[in-house]
């Protein structure tokens, strides 16, 4: 860990803010693996075990000036930031891909299944902060030690490095990439060490304390709004389930191993500091649990009620200028639907 | 071409100030084939920016550029070199749009010195234009003289989508006029000669090698017409049916390998739109299904002018069986 490191400790009010928002991620994210088992969506990628580190990373940064550039596994990012979820979660109800919210107005890039894809659109947006006078906004984009192994993220950071643009790679250790275990993905023993070879700051981060995660990421964010540069943050976590709905971690790892090696829960960690450190009592963390459960049934519903996409969309948006040739097929498609 | 092209960026940077170039070398050297000469001079490091070797890189960088609203014109320095860069632009460049459902459009112009007869090493000359007209979501075009190069470049960069601009480098030092004030339709494929016995269907460098063609047949009295594709994504199918429909017989001559080129793509277009007209089966005169050979036999490789006079009189002399 970085000893190096004094954040400002947050207020107790933030505290409390933060305890609500990992809660309804866990709800969310245990409530879409049962949706999946009933059938409600195709499949889902849980995040069970990262909540701390999503739902803090995100709860640092400013949704008005700032973009986050997310894989298919930030579900407790994009709660955190406001994110309709019912939107986020159509693109596991398979009705959209990149899922139905607006990306420029939530300031949430579309989700998306190339792991590193969207780390140098990180870099690429970010550079543009700086090439449009600085705004002051920073760029922080998720990867996971399975993406670290990805040229995309070697180049990210080289280009981040050199441009010192205001980017924060956001590394979520979680252990596995799907069967693979991190020691045999990452060479050098963590990503975070990789930071000096591209001249950047690198925080390593406890992914299962969330003040320690928002702490961090403030740290970061002020370090590359204030023109330093680039900081990669490695939050290490794990993997508590599978990869996604349709993995099985049984074949590559036993639950012995994944109770010995998870750490401790990180909703459990941050109920007891609140409760050791006075700033909350049992009646507040069952309200939270309450409210997060509700949550859950409400974006349950809004899934459930999400109709099929019409047919037309899958030609609307191939082009901002569509070619005749598409407008065509589009139309050949409608009288050949219409008789059936 | 290259100073028409050169004069085509410099404008779009002094009209457009969110348009930027970027790539290796663009900057001090001014691009190895020097059609960024002088820019990064004139506008500065930040718009026209010396990028770390890494193609990928370049193309992510630009996909985030424009979702940051700006107009980047990357440049892949050869052909070969854009394979890196593949996946960027087939999953994210081509499918940003997509993906956001509008929100986020990508008007990116990726130049690349494109296709072979510069007797360059390994990766220096290879046909993509398959490859990328493939892709849905993006656009590509490819220029055959000075002025088509000035006109579908300052095009291109005004197009929302994104653009694969493939400059055929065997044709950068050619001289020509170009009309400043008078583009002429800049989008669709354009008639560069009229003839009424066959349609020769050709794009980038290659329009020039059937224009020379066509002029050896006429001493034969062979009249044929030259259609320039222009954009190879979209095909201009109206105008292959328009001009195959009245001459009644067609060759595609391109240089990339025969199998499942874009030469295939025409010759089903011009069937299904002229099929009752055809004289003959349309016919290809390409490159050979092998990697594109070295210096010393490409020659060999890239359609020459008797390849294409035999693909002409094969067509000419076709009797149904």
């Amino acid at each position: 860990m970085d000893n190096s490191m004094d954040p400002a400790p947050l207020a107790p009010e933030e505290l409390r803010r933060l305890y609500r928002l990992i809660t309804a991620a866990r709800q969310l994210d245990l409530a879409a693996v049962a949706w999946q088992r009933q059938g409600i969506i195709p499949g889902y990628a849980p995040a069970l075990g990262q909540e701390a580190a999503q739902v803090g990373s995100a709860f640092a940064m400013d949704p008005k000036r700032d973009f986050i550039f997310p894989t298919y596994r930030e579900m407790g990012a994009a709660l955190a930031l406001g994110v309709d979820m019912t939107e986020y979660m159509s693109t596991h109800k398979a009705s959209w891909h990149g899922g139905l919210y607006d990306p420029v107005r939530t300031g949430f890039a579309p989700i998306q299944a190339v792991v590193g894809g969207s780390v140098l659109h990180a870099v690429g947006w970010a550079h543009g902060q700086t090439l449009n006078g600085g705004t002051g906004g920073v760029a922080l984009t998720y990867f996971g030690d399975g993406a670290s192994s990805q040229g995309d993220v070697h180049e990210a950071m080289n280009f981040a490095g050199v441009l010192k643009a205001p980017v924060i790679f956001f590394v979520q250790n979680n252990g596995w990439a799907i069967s693979l275990p991190t020691e045999a993905q990452v060479a050098g023993g963590t990503v975070a060490a990789r930071a000096a070879g591209y001249g950047m700051r690198a925080i390593t981060v406890d992914g299962n304390d969330a003040p320690a995660v928002v702490s961090a990421t403030r740290e970061a964010a002020a370090h590359a709004r204030a023109g330093h540069g680039p900081v990669l943050i490695e939050a290490m976590t794990y993997r508590r389930g599978p990869h996604s709905t349709s993995d099985d971690p049984g074949r590559y790892r036993s639950l012995d191993e994944e109770r010995r090696d998870a750490g401790p829960d990180p909703v459990q960690l941050l109920a007891d500091r609140l409760l050791a450190g006075g700033l909350a009592d049992r009646d507040f963390l069952d309200a939270a649990l309450e409210e997060a459960k509700d949550n859950a049934e409400r974006i349950r519903e809004g899934v459930e009620a999400l109709g099929p996409r019409p047919g037309t969309e899958m030609f609307d948006f191939v082009y901002a200028e569509p070619t005749e040739a598409l407008k065509a097929q589009a139309r050949a498609w409608r009288e050949e639907s219409e008789h059936v | 071409m290259q100073q028409a092209l050169n004069r085509a960026l410099a404008e779009i940077l002094a009209e457009d100030p969110k348009a930027l170039v970027l790539g290796e070398d663009v900057g001090r050297l001014g691009g190895v084939f020097r059609i960024t000469d002088g820019l990064q001079k004139r506008f500065g490091v930040d718009r026209v920016m010396d990028t770390p070797l890494a193609e990928s890189g370049i193309l992510g960088m630009s996909v985030g550029l424009a979702m940051a609203g700006f107009h980047p014109i990357p440049e892949v320095q050869f052909d070969g070199f854009a394979y890196p860069a593949v996946n960027q632009i087939i999953t994210q460049l081509a499918r940003m749009n997509y993906r956001s459902r509008g929100t986020l459009p990508m008007p990116v112009t990726l130049r690349v010195p494109s296709f072979g007869g510069i007797r360059a090493p390994e990766h220096h000359g290879e046909s993509l234009e398959a490859l990328f007209a493939h892709v849905p979501g993006l656009k590509v075009v490819s220029p055959s003289s000075p002025h088509e190069a000035y006109h579908l470049l300052r095009h291109s960069v005004a197009v929302p989508d994104p653009v694969i601009f493939m400059e055929p480098k065997s044709r950068y030092w050619q001289k020509g006029e170009v009309n400043l004030g008078h583009a002429g339709p800049v989008e669709g494929a354009k008639v560069v000669r009229p003839g009424r016995h066959v349609t020769l269907v050709a794009w980038g460098a290659m329009v020039a090698r059937c224009l020379q063609v066509a002029e050896l047949a006429a001493e034969d009295g062979i009249e044929v017409e030259v259609l320039d594709l222009r954009w190879l994504k979209p095909i201009d199918a109206a105008a292959l049916a328009e001009s195959v429909g009245r001459t009644r017989r067609a060759v595609v001559v391109h240089e990339a390998p025969l199998t499942s080129g874009l030469g295939a793509e025409v010759a089903a277009l011009i069937t299904e739109h002229c099929f009752d007209t055809l004289r003959a089966p349309v016919g290809r005169v390409t490159g050979f299904d092998v990697p594109y050979p070295s210096g010393d036999l490409e020659d060999e490789y890239i359609p020459n002018i008797d390849r294409i006079l035999f693909g002409i009189q094969r067509v000419l002399e076709y009797r149904r069986g």
